[in-house]
C-alpha cells in the first residue's frame, strides 16, 4: 500500500522534473537556433561593401552604409534627449516624491508606457510629427525612439536610486548640503553604475526597434545625413528586404540582421557586466 | 575694530545671499525632475488624445459595428475591426497556452533543479532570448521556421488530426508554412522569456524556512513546488504572464513576417490571418484617404486600450505581491 503511493509520487516527481528540464532545454535550443541561422546566413553577406556602400536596387551590388549610419545617428540622438529626462523624472520619484500619489501615478503609468506596444508610439508620433510637418522625418524618427528610452531610464534609474542608502543622504544633509546637491555629487554617484546600464540597455531596445520607425523615419535608399529628410536605418531595410522577392537584398538583410544582434547582444552583455561589478 | 564688525556683516550678508542662491538652485531642481516626471505623464496623455483624434472620423463613419464587423475593403472604403481583433486574441492566446507552461518549467529549472555551475550562463542564455530584437524573430521565422514547419510540422499535424473531429477544423487547409499557428509559436518564444524572468524573481521571494519545512516533511520537489512555492506566489505569476500577454498582444514584427496578413477569419489556426499590429505595420504608409487611416489609427486606439487593461492589471498583482514581500523582488 505504502510502496504504490511512495512509487506514485516518485513518478509523478520524476516525470516533473524532466519537463521543466526539457522546458529549459527547449529555450536554450530556441537561442542556438536563431544564433546559428543568423551566424550561417548573415556571415556570407558580409563584406567591406556591406560598411562602404549604399542600399542598391534590386539587382546590382551595394551595402548597408546609409542604414547603419541611419540607425546609429538616429539611436544617439534618441539617448541624448531621452536619457537627461528618465534620469530627472526618476529622480522626482525616488528622491522627492517617492510616497505622494502623483509618483505613485506616474510609476503606473511609466510602467504601463515601458510595455506598452511600439507601433502605438510609432502612430504618435505621427499625429504629432509627421501630419504636421507633411512629409517623414529623421527628426520624427528620433522622437519615436526617445518616447521609448524615456520609460526604460527612468524605471532604472528609480531603482538603482531606491538601492543608495538613506545613511548617505543623511550625511550630505549633516554637513549641510542642499538637496539638489546631495543628490547630484552623492546618490547619482553612487547609483552611477546601475543607471549606466539603463541606459545601455535602452540602448539595445532602440537600435533594434522597427516599428515605430516604419511611419516616421520611412526609409531611404541613399546615403542622407539631413534630418529633415527621411532617413534609412537597419531594421527597416531588413523588412524591406526580407519581404522582397530578390535574393541579393535577402543576403543583405541577413547580413543586417546579423549586425544588429551582435550589436544589441554585445551590449546588453556588457550592460549586465557593468550591473554585476558594482554588486 | 571698525574692521572686523564691516567683515562680519558682510559674511552674514553672504552667507545669507549664498543660503538664497542655494535654495533658489534647490527649488530649480526639484522643478526641473518634478517637470521630467509630468512630462511622463503628458506622453501618455497625449498618444490617448492623438489616437482618439485621429481615429474619430472612422469612428464616427462606422459606429460600433467598426468593432463587429470583419470587412476590410479599402477599394469600396468600408473597414471592420473584428478580423484583425481576433486574429490578435487568438495569437496571442495560443502563445499564452505554449509560453505560460514552459516558463513556468524554465523558472522552476533555475531555482530548484539547476546545478549551481550552470545557473549563471542558463539564466543569462534566457535572458539573451528576450534581448534579440522582434525583427530577428520575423526574418528568422520567415526564412527558417516558415519553411521547416510547412515541410514537416504542417502535413503532420493534418495527417494526424485529419479524422478528429474539433481539431480537423481547427488544423484543416493546406500548409501554407505561415499562418496564424506559426505567428503564435514565433510569439511564444518570443514572449518565454519575460515569463521566466519574473516567475524566477518571484519564486526567489518565497521564504525558504517555508520550503525546507516542506522538503523536512518529505514532500517531493513537486509537492513543495505545486502546494508551497505556487499557492505562495500565485499573484506574481500571473502578473508575470500578463505582462507577457502584453507584449504578445502588441508585438508587431515577428508576426508582421509570418502571419500572411489576411484579413479574413479562418477556423483554421494554419490558414493566413492578420492581427491588428501587422495591419498598422503593413498598411498605414500606403493607406490613401481619410477614412482609411483613420481606420488604422481606431485600430491602433483598440490595440492599446486592450494592452493598457491588461498591462494594468499586471502592474496590480505585482505590486500586490511586492507589498506583502516588504517591498522587495521585481
Amino acid at each position: 500500500m505504502n510502496r504504490a503511493i511512495y512509487a506514485r509520487r516518485r513518478g509523478v516527481n520524476g516525470v516533473f522534473l524532466v519537463l521543466s528540464t526539457a522546458a529549459a532545454f527547449i529555450g536554450i535550443a530556441a537561442l542556438i537556433l536563431i544564433l546559428y541561422a543568423l551566424l550561417k546566413n548573415g556571415f556570407g553577406g558580409l563584406s567591406a561593401a556591406v560598411f562602404t556602400q549604399n542600399t542598391p536596387a534590386p539587382g546590382s551590388a551595394g551595402g548597408l552604409a546609409n542604414a547603419i549610419f541611419g540607425s546609429i545617428f538616429m539611436s544617439i540622438v534618441a539617448v541624448i534627449v531621452g536619457t537627461p529626462i528618465g534620469m530627472l523624472a526618476g529622480t522626482y520619484l525616488a528622491e522627492y516624491g517617492r510616497h505622494t500619489w502623483l509618483a505613485f501615478v506616474i510609476r503606473f503609468i511609466n510602467d504601463i508606457l515601458l510595455s506598452a506596444p511600439s507601433i502605438i508610439i510609432g502612430l504618435f508620433v505621427y499625429q504629432l510629427v509627421v501630419a504636421r510637418m507633411h512629409h517623414f522625418s529623421a527628426w520624427a524618427g528620433m522622437a519615436a525612439l526617445a518616447v521609448i528610452v524615456i520609460p526604460v531610464v527612468v524605471r532604472t534609474t528609480e531603482n538603482m536610486l531606491l538601492l543608495v542608502p538613506n545613511t548617505l543622504r543623511e550625511a550630505a544633509a549633516s554637513i549641510g548640503a542642499p538637496r539638489a546637491i546631495s543628490i547630484r555629487a552623492v546618490t547619482w554617484r553612487a547609483a552611477r553604475a546601475g543607471i549606466v546600464t539603463g541606459v545601455l540597455l535602452a540602448v539595445a531596445r532602440i537600435s533594434g526597434e522597427t516599428a515605430p520607425l516604419l511611419f516616421t523615419a520611412l526609409n531611404n535608399q541613399f546615403w542622407s545625413t539631413d534630418p529633415n529628410a527621411p532617413m534609412a536605418s537597419l531594421p527597416i531595410v531588413i523588412f524591406q528586404f526580407a519581404n522582397s522577392p530578390y535574393e541579393d537584398w535577402h543576403t543583405l538583410a541577413w547580413a543586417g540582421a546579423l549586425l544588429i544582434t551582435a550589436a544589441v547582444l554585445t551590449l546588453s552583455i556588457f550592460a549586465r557586466l557593468i550591473e554585476s561589478r558594482q554588486k | 575694530m571698525v574692521d572686523m564688525a564691516l567683515s562680519e556683516e558682510s559674511s552674514v550678508s553672504s552667507r545669507s545671499s549664498a543660503l538664497k542662491r542655494f535654495g533658489r538652485s534647490d527649488a530649480r531642481f526639484r522643478l526641473m525632475t518634478l517637470s521630467s516626471a509630468l512630462l511622463v505623464v503628458a506622453i501618455f496623455a497625449g498618444i490617448m488624445v492623438s489616437l482618439i483624434s485621429g481615429s474619430w472620423l472612422a469612428l464616427h463613419t462606422f459606429g460600433w459595428s467598426f468593432l463587429t464587423n470583419s470587412v476590410w475593403n479599402p477599394v469600396t472604403e468600408k473597414f471592420g475591426a473584428f478580423a484583425a481583433i481576433y486574429g490578435t486574441l487568438v495569437s496571442s492566446a495560443l502563445a499564452m497556452l505554449i509560453a505560460v507552461p514552459l516558463g513556468i518549467g524554465i523558472a522552476i529549472f533555475l531555482t530548484e533543479l539547476c546545478p549551481r555551475a550552470l545557473k549563471r550562463p542558463v539564466g543569462i542564455a534566457i535572458e539573451l532570448l528576450a534581448g534579440v530584437p522582434s525583427i530577428i524573430y520575423g526574418i528568422w521565422g520567415l526564412f527558417v521556421f516558415a519553411p521547416f514547419f510547412q515541410q514537416t510540422v504542417e502535413p503532420w499535424i493534418i495527417d494526424a488530426f485529419g479524422n478528429v473531429p474539433v481539431m480537423q477544423d481547427l488544423f484543416a487547409g493546406p500548409p501554407y508554412g505561415i499562418g496564424t499557428f506559426t505567428a503564435a509559436l514565433i510569439l511564444s518564444i518570443m514572449i518565454l522569456p519575460f515569463i521566466s524572468a519574473v516567475t524566477r524573481d518571484v519564486f526567489e521571494t518565497v521564504p525558504p524556512m517555508l520550503k525546507e519545512a516542506a522538503y523536512g516533511t518529505g514532500c517531493t520537489t513537486w509537492e513543495v513546488m505545486s502546494r508551497i512555492v505556487l499557492p505562495f506566489s500565485r499573484a506574481g505569476v500571473v502578473g508575470g504572464a500578463m505582462l507577457a500577454l502584453g507584449r504578445a498582444l502588441g508585438e508587431t514584427m515577428a508576426v508582421t513576417f509570418v502571419i500572411g496578413n489576411a484579413h479574413h477569419i479562418n477556423e483554421s489556426l494554419l490558414a493566413p490571418g492578420t492581427t491588428i499590429s501587422a495591419t498598422i505595420a503593413n498598411e498605414f504608409t500606403e493607406a490613401l484617404g481619410d477614412t482609411y487611416v483613420s481606420s488604422l489609427i481606431a485600430l491602433g486606439l483598440i490595440l492599446f486600450a486592450i494592452t493598457f487593461i491588461v498591462l494594468a492589471v499586471a502592474q496590480i498583482m505585482l505590486k500586490s505581491l511586492e507589498r506583502r514581500s516588504g517591498g522587495k523582488s521585481a
